[in-house]
Order: structure tokens, then sequence, then C-alpha cells
């Protein structure tokens, strides 16, 4: 589900939707419809398509256009990291509740592992490693290292990724709107209080207080 | 200056060692370009997948593989060391089988076409309830200690509290699981190992029966890791699978755990649970103790020591029973015994002070005689105290102000660590054009150990941080201990600054001839070499007298000279709002306060003791594993259900390090475990404030806390 700033955040709380990981094991043949959004699973529905077996599939990954083989289980994160090695979004072998394998779709933020590869077709996507070119870095990546919004590392592109999308929608945000926005990524090492002056900061900048 | 001695410069001299130096790696990090272990994708890597036992306790009927050899994509199978017909699995997760393939997919697929017939065995999971353990054969004997006549000062004590304490088993959950990818070149082995000891898992693959090659044959290399905390000290017998899979199948093998089998298998904090009775006089000093607490660290039938913590009463008996479960082994997890420890005195303590009507402030600084160090707890309380406010805040239990059904309260709670210096080894390079290089077989954690040793050297030879390239994370670098018992930070900042110095004074030596100067008046600051405060010449200048050779020190450790020190004390408080409608507690503001020695980088400091303060949130608030008794099967072994804080979660975080002269002037101490400690106990005393009564176990969940406040 998505909240009002477009951030996904896991339905641990209020129940599942529909059984993932029970959707995400269905091999062989597979309706390529469904999505984390109701709507958009029920508007998908009404067009479903049956397909089964290997596909060549185009995906616009970081502004190019890339080919892959897939099946219809194969998720978005595995062309991503085992296909493409854009390796910026991590596998925590979980149900994808954790927000380390968060990239962009079309803008929004959201868990790779949990959209399937057929899915992510004719739409935008943008990986972690779209927000360095060399030495131009984004100034959500440089705020991370500023306020050591990282321990470990493995969750952190997840979170940059996620603050990205979160100021992009709310580049003004409150402090009580930056942890309600970012609560859909996990962090075990206990970086939280890091990331959250980074995301304030930057929100401020967008205040013009800079 | 002039004299040739080992030791840190005097604190204010210091230009970057102990300020707070950004991560030289952040951006690497940040921006997804640092490679973990699964991260490595060399030309035709495969996927394994693991086939583990879903049963708690059952004997193995047979194992068939040859469906699974079949399946497309499928390249090669393994069968784990004795798992045949009679094995007997002692816990759910246990691997059996190793399936490698194209595609994460296929290995599944390979996984599912395995048969394997089981015999189900009883089991028992039940960590809490002693009786149930006794009755069942579960136990191993129970130990007494005993000092003192703990009886006799009981009878005479003015006042006597019992209380039942537990804190549950949690997992490391890393989030990075355990894993590596393995790879064969010309008959030698390359494994990048999720790993906190690269010096030392090397010679575990080439050991191995199923391996049996030279320890010069395999390379160990783990440039990042994503989390350890404790349990990722092995090569691990899936870590061998992958490198025998990589083997049969001819080409590079990827194998993490999933998530499920990384939190029933690969570590885990052990549970305990007490029963404390304890006595003080008519003014509040402990004066006996008496305790029985019991616990399981899996088929091993341990429990933790180190009870009572910190503060020891003179009069003691503390009994102590292991209980055997079907449950996967638990493995050193940050600070080993003491949170729990922690967890069981310092509750217990608390709850006397309410008995006693006191303050649980007054009640610690009365008995901090009974502590190693009284002087440091008592400053680090006054401190603590002033930023939390506690006269402010405190109130007797249950006695505060609410509003609508919310209830604050403050507890408080004392630690101690270790933190002396692991073996370190290392190589410090200056080339003849100014460059210096360092190659230690330690590992980054994410504590900043590369920025930490860059800072060192950079320091030492008056150079900036882009000055030096820090070489870490393989085993073919000069070998360090592996990271544990927060002994890193001394391990390698000793042999680190050794090393430099001594190749500092080698070029001095080259200066002063060249020169005609008196080495003993030289210094290197801003990447010159100066006497007297005036320039003699560069750094580059006085590298280059060096000739053709580069200049290589070797650095060892840990040494006597005052470099790195040990033990460390420190206090916590918090301040939470407990809703006693819903039971939720929610943090409010949290305090640390913490000695640390010398400080090395004041930013990564401070990362490790708000990572560790929120990793204690986790533990007293939300996270546990959970045994169902009735399968012996771990039910929430998922990170839906295996509930950890989220950012909006943590309140206000205050980190105050404790930092007179004396503190720099000891030496450098390591930080990781402490502040892992005492919030625990600190949370679990603040919500007896707010509601007026103990929680006795934690994870303080809404419905422990709602049961605790419905209980009669």
């Amino acid at each position: 589900m998505a909240n009002d700033q477009g951030i996904h955040t896991p339905q641990s709380r209020g129940g599942p939707i529909f059984n993932r990981r029970a959707f995400l094991k269905g091999s062989g043949t597979a309706v390529a419809a469904t999505a984390m959004l109701q709507e958009q699973a029920q508007a998908q529905q009404q067009q479903a398509q049956v397909v089964s077996g290997w596909t060549d599939i185009t995906l616009n990954v970081n502004g190019k256009d890339v080919t892959a083989k897939v099946e219809p289980r194969t998720t978005l994160l595995e062309v991503l990291r085992d296909k493409l090695n854009l390796t910026g979004c991590k596998d925590l072998q979980d149900v994808h509740v954790d927000g380390a394998d968060t990239v962009m779709i079309d803008g929004k933020a959201t868990y790779a592992g949990t959209v399937l590869a057929l899915q992510a077709r004719g739409k935008k996507i943008r990986t972690v490693e779209s927000l360095r070119n060399g030495e131009q870095v984004d100034e959500v990546i440089t705020g991370f290292v500023k306020h050591d919004g990282m321990q470990c590392g493995f969750c952190t592109p997840g979170f940059v990724m996620a603050t990205r999308a979160f100021l992009d929608k709310k580049p003004q945000a409150t402090l009580e709107e930056v942890r309600a926005g970012l609560g859909g990524n996990i962090c075990r090492c206990g970086t939280y209080d890091g990331i959250t002056k980074c995301a304030l900061e930057l929100a401020r900048k967008g205040q013009g207080g800079a | 200056m002039a004299e040739r001695k080992i030791a840190w410069k005097p604190r204010e001299e210091n230009t970057l060692f102990g300020k707070p130096i950004e991560r030289t790696d952040g951006i690497e990090k940040a921006s997804g370009f640092a490679k973990y272990s699964a991260d490595w994708n060399t030309p035709g890597t495969l996927c394994a997948k693991l086939l583990t036992s879903p049963y708690a306790q059952a004997r193995v009927k047979s194992i068939d593989v040859s469906a699974a050899e079949k399946v497309a994509g499928v390249r090669a199978v393994y069968v784990f060391p004795r798992r045949e017909a009679g094995y007997v699995i002692e816990w759910e997760g246990d691997p059996l089988v190793a399936v490698a393939a194209d595609t994460p997919g296929q290995a599944a697929d390979g996984v599912s076409a395995i048969k394997i017939d089981y015999e189900m065995l009883d089991h028992f999971v039940d960590e809490v309830d002693l009786a149930a353990a006794v009755s069942r054969g579960k136990i191993k004997p129970a130990r007494t200690q005993e000092e003192g006549d703990w009886g006799a000062e009981l009878k005479k004590a003015d006042t006597q509290l019992t209380g039942f304490y537990g804190i549950s088993t949690i997992t490391h959950m890393c989030l990075e699981p355990h894993g590596s990818h393995c790879e064969w070149k010309d008959g030698k082995l390359d494994a990048h190992l999720s790993t906190q000891a690269v010096s030392t898992t090397a010679n575990q693959f080439a050991g191995a029966a199923e391996i049996g090659i030279p320890q010069t044959d395999v390379t160990v290399t783990c440039d990042y890791i994503g989390g350890g905390f404790g349990s990722k000290f092995a090569a691990d017998e899936w870590g061998i699978a992958a490198a025998v899979l990589s083997k049969k199948a001819g080409a590079p093998v990827r194998l993490m755990l999933n998530r499920a089998t990384e939190l029933q298998i690969a570590g885990n904090r052990p549970s305990a649970f007490a029963e404390v009775t304890l006595g003080c006089d008519a003014d509040g000093k402990i004066t006996t103790w008496d305790s029985h607490h019991w616990g399981s660290n899996g088929t091993a039938g341990a429990t933790i020591n180190q009870v009572p913590y910190v503060i020891a009463p003179k009069n003691r008996r503390v009994r102590t029973t292991g209980i055997v479960t079907n449950c996967g082994a638990a493995r050193a997890w940050r600070a080993p015994n003491h949170p729990q420890a922690c967890a069981l005195t310092d509750t217990a303590i608390d709850d006397l002070a309410h008995e006693m009507e006191m303050d649980s402030y007054e009640m610690f600084l009365k008995n901090l005689d009974l502590t190693w160090k009284p002087e440091l707890y008592a400053a680090e309380m006054e401190i603590a105290a002033k930023l939390m406010d506690w006269k402010g805040k405190w109130h007797p239990r249950g006695k505060g102000d609410a509003q609508g059904s919310v209830k604050h309260g403050v507890g408080m709670a004392l630690h101690t660590w270790g933190g002396r210096a692991g073996n370190g080894n290392c190589t410090v390079v200056v080339h003849p054009d100014g460059m210096v290089e360092s190659f230690a077989g330690t590992q980054d954690l994410g504590t900043g150990t590369r920025t930490c040793i860059a800072q060192i050297l950079a320091e030492t030879f008056g150079l900036p941080m882009s000055g030096v390239r820090v070489n870490i994370g393989s085993s073919k670098y000069p070998s360090s201990g592996p990271s544990g018992g927060s002994t890193t930070i001394g391990g390698v900042s000793g042999p680190h600054r050794r090393a430099a110095l001594e190749a500092l004074w080698k070029i001095f030596d080259l200066v002063a001839a060249k020169h005609k100067t008196d080495d003993a008046t030289l210094a290197a600051v801003d990447q010159q070499i100066i006497a007297n405060g005036k320039p003699v010449c560069s750094w580059k200048d006085a590298c280059s007298l060096l000739g053709m050779a580069k200049l290589e020190v070797a650095g060892t450790g840990p040494k006597d000279d005052g470099l790195t020190s040990q033990q460390v004390g420190g206090v916590q408080m918090a301040h939470v709002a407990v809703d006693t409608e819903t039971g939720i507690v929610r943090m409010v503001k949290y305090v640390a306060v913490q000695d640390i020695g010398t400080i090395v980088n004041r930013k990564l400091a401070e990362s490790q003791v708000l990572g560790a303060m929120i990793m204690t949130i986790a533990g007293a608030l939300t996270e546990e594993r959970i045994m169902d008794n009735l399968t012996g099967r771990f039910i929430n072994a998922d990170l839906e259900n295996y509930k950890l804080p989220r950012i909006g979660d943590i309140g206000e975080l205050v980190v105050e390090f404790y930092e007179p002269d004396s503190e720099y002037n000891r030496g450098v101490v390591g930080l990781g475990e402490p502040p892992a400690i005492s919030g625990i106990a600190a949370i679990s005393n603040a919500v007896a404030n707010a509601v007026g009564k103990r929680v006795p176990i934690v994870p303080l969940t809404p419905k422990r806390v709602l049961d605790t406040l419905r209980a009669t």
C-alpha cells in the first residue's frame, strides 16, 4: 500500500491483501497480473494475460532500454541484480517488507522484490546507481555520509532511494512527515538518527533555509 | 619533542585523530557501488538454495536427490555431510541438501524435487517453563555459586524483595544473510564470504574434509559485510557447501541463506529467566542476593553467566540451570551475557527501590561501592540525570500525571564491558612518491575500521586523508583477529600507529642526514617535515630520499605501551510513554553516557552508541524469537513478523561521552558492545515507573503490558 506520500509501507500490521509468498512461489505458468496496490491489481486482472516459459523483455532502467530473458516468476529485483549487475538494491532473502530493494518506478519508491519483471515493462525504473555519476553525487547520498546515516551499509542504498523519492514528493517535509514517510525501510545497525537528520536538513533546504 | 616514544599525540595537537571525520567509504556504500558478498556477479554465477529441516526433531529415513539433478537449470546438488538414513535432525532449519542452478527459481525447483522421508521425533522448545523442562528431563545439572552468608543476611535484611524477570531470545537479524560467493580458478578457491573474520576463515575452507586443499590456496575476501553482530565468525557448513557446489558445477556459486533459515540456524542471543530475592538494610544498601536463573542456548543446554551484574552484593547465591531445547544454536551476540544479566539484575534493584519507596537513582547511587569503579558510575549518573532531567521527571511508581490513558516514566541501568585490543598485524608502506598504504587482514563491520585506520596513518604522517590508502578485508593480508568483543578498534589502532611511527622515524633519519638537522627536532605536519616549527622539506621530498625502494614496516599488537586500554562503564536512562489502554510503549527520550578511552573518530563513535541504543529499543520493546511448543517451529522467522523498530519508533536519542583527559590518556578501548547492554533494563524500569507494575519479561509487547496491567 502507498501512504499519502506515495511511499510503500508494509502491511504487517493490517494484514496482507494477498499472499505474496504463495504468489511468487508459483512457477511454470503464472498470470502476470497483480501488484502491491489493490486498485492496480483489480485493474490488471481485467486484462489478464497468460504467459509461460521464458520471454525476452525490454525494461527502461536509468534512462536506457535494456533487454533480459525472464520467466513469469522473475522479479524486477532479480533482473536488476543478477542480469544487469545493479546490486545497489539488496536482497534480504525475505518477503520484501524491508525496503533494502527500494527503486523508483515512474518516480514512486517501490520494493523491487515485490514487482515481477514483466510488470515493469513500459515503466521508467531508476536505481540508486543513477544518483551518482562519477564525481557528481546526489545530495541525499552526501547527506547520508555527512550525518553518518549508515553503518554496515546494507540497507543504506534502499534508504537513500526512499529518501530521494520522499523528498521529491515532500521537499519541505517536517520531522513527523519524515518519520512516517521513511517508515517503509528497516535498518538493523540503528542508523535512523543520522537518516532523520539528513532528511530534515535537506527538507529545510527545500524551504529555502539552506 | 624528541624522545622516540610510542604514544598518541597530546590531545590538543591532533588534527584528524579523534575528530568527526566522514567515512572514507561512505559514498561507495550509500550509492550502492560497494560490493557485498552476494553482489559478486562473475560471469556464469549460479544461485544455490538449501533444503532445510521443517521439523524440530526427526530422523531421516531416506534422501533421494536424483529428481533434483534432472531439473532444468540445475547444475549441481550437494548433500550435507552425515545427512543420510539414520541422521537425527535436532532443530528446525538444519540444512540437508543444497542445489545450485542457473537462476533462483530453478534452484527452488530443484529443492522442490528432493524427496526426504522423515520419522518424526518428540521435541522440546520451551525456554520459559522450568518445571516443564524438569519433568521432560531437559535440564542440565544446576550449578550453584555462593559467597558470604547470604541466608543469614537475608534474615537480617530491613527490606526484602522477590521477583521474576525474563529476557527473550532474539536473533542477530543481519540484513545481509550469512553466505558467500565461491569461485575456483586453477584449483584455488576465492571465497567472498560475509564474515567478521577474514583471517581465520580461509583455513576452515581449506581444511574441510570435502575440500582438502593447502591453506595457501584459499583466499577469503570481505570488503563489506551487511551486519554480523557476533554471528559471522565461521565459514559455516553452508559456506563449504557453496565451495563444493562451485567445484562440482565448474562455475561460480552464490549461496546466501534465506531469511527463515538465517533466523533459525545462523545464531541467536539466548534467553534468560530468573527468580531473584534480594535484601537491603534500612539505608538502602544491598546486603544479600539469591537468584536462580535458567535459559537455553539450544541443544547444548547452557545458559548465561554474569549474574548479578555490575553491582555485586558481597553475600550471594547464584543458581544456574541450563535447558536443552531443539532450537538453533546461540552464537555470540553483541556483548554476550551482559544484556541478559543486566536485564535480570537492574530490574530487581529497581523493584527493591520501589519496595523501599526510594528513587531508584538513589538506590543505584547508594550501592555503587559494590561496582568495580564507583566514582566513574557516580560521575556518569550525574551527567545522565542532568541530560534526562531525572529529578524533574521521576515520580513514585505509577504516580505520574496521565494524559488520558498515557502515562510517563523514567528508568536507568548500568553496564560494563572489556573491549581490550585484539590480535592484530599490519604492514605500513611508504612509497617514494609520498603515498602511504597499509594492509591488514581485518574487516569493517560498519564501525568504520577503514576510516579509523586512515585517520591514524594520516595523523601520524601529517597527511590529508586522501594521502593514505587502507587495504583490509582479505585473508592474504597480515593476519588480524576476528571482529568480536569490541576488540577491533584497539586491535588495529595499536599496530598501525606503531608501524607508522617507526616508518616516520626512518624518514626523519634520512631527512636529518640530508638537511643536517637534529632528527630529534623533526615533526611531520601539513605535508611537511618541520624542525622547531620551521619547514625543512615537503613530505614528498622527504619520501624521495627513500630512492627507488618503498619503505615497509610491520606493526603488531596488542602491546602494553599505552596505545590501548580496556574496561569501560556506562549509564543509560530512558523516558517512555505507555498507553495503558493499548499497551503500546513509545520511546520519548533515551540518554546514554559512555566512557570510551581515547576516541579515534567522534562521528563514528557516536554512531556506534546511537546504533546500540536503537538495537536496545528493539530488544526492549519489539523483537523476540517466538517458538511454537506444539510444532517446535520458529513461527515469526521473517521480517514481517519479527518486529524491529522503524525510523519513527526511536524518540529522541542523546549520546554523551564521558571524556576527561584521564580518558584520552588511557588509550583506545572498544565501543561496539557496551552501549548495547543496559538500555533494556532502563526501558523496563521506565515502564514500571510509568504504569506502577513490573512487566516481567522483555520485550515489553503490548500484550505483555496489558497482561500485567490486568493481572490482579
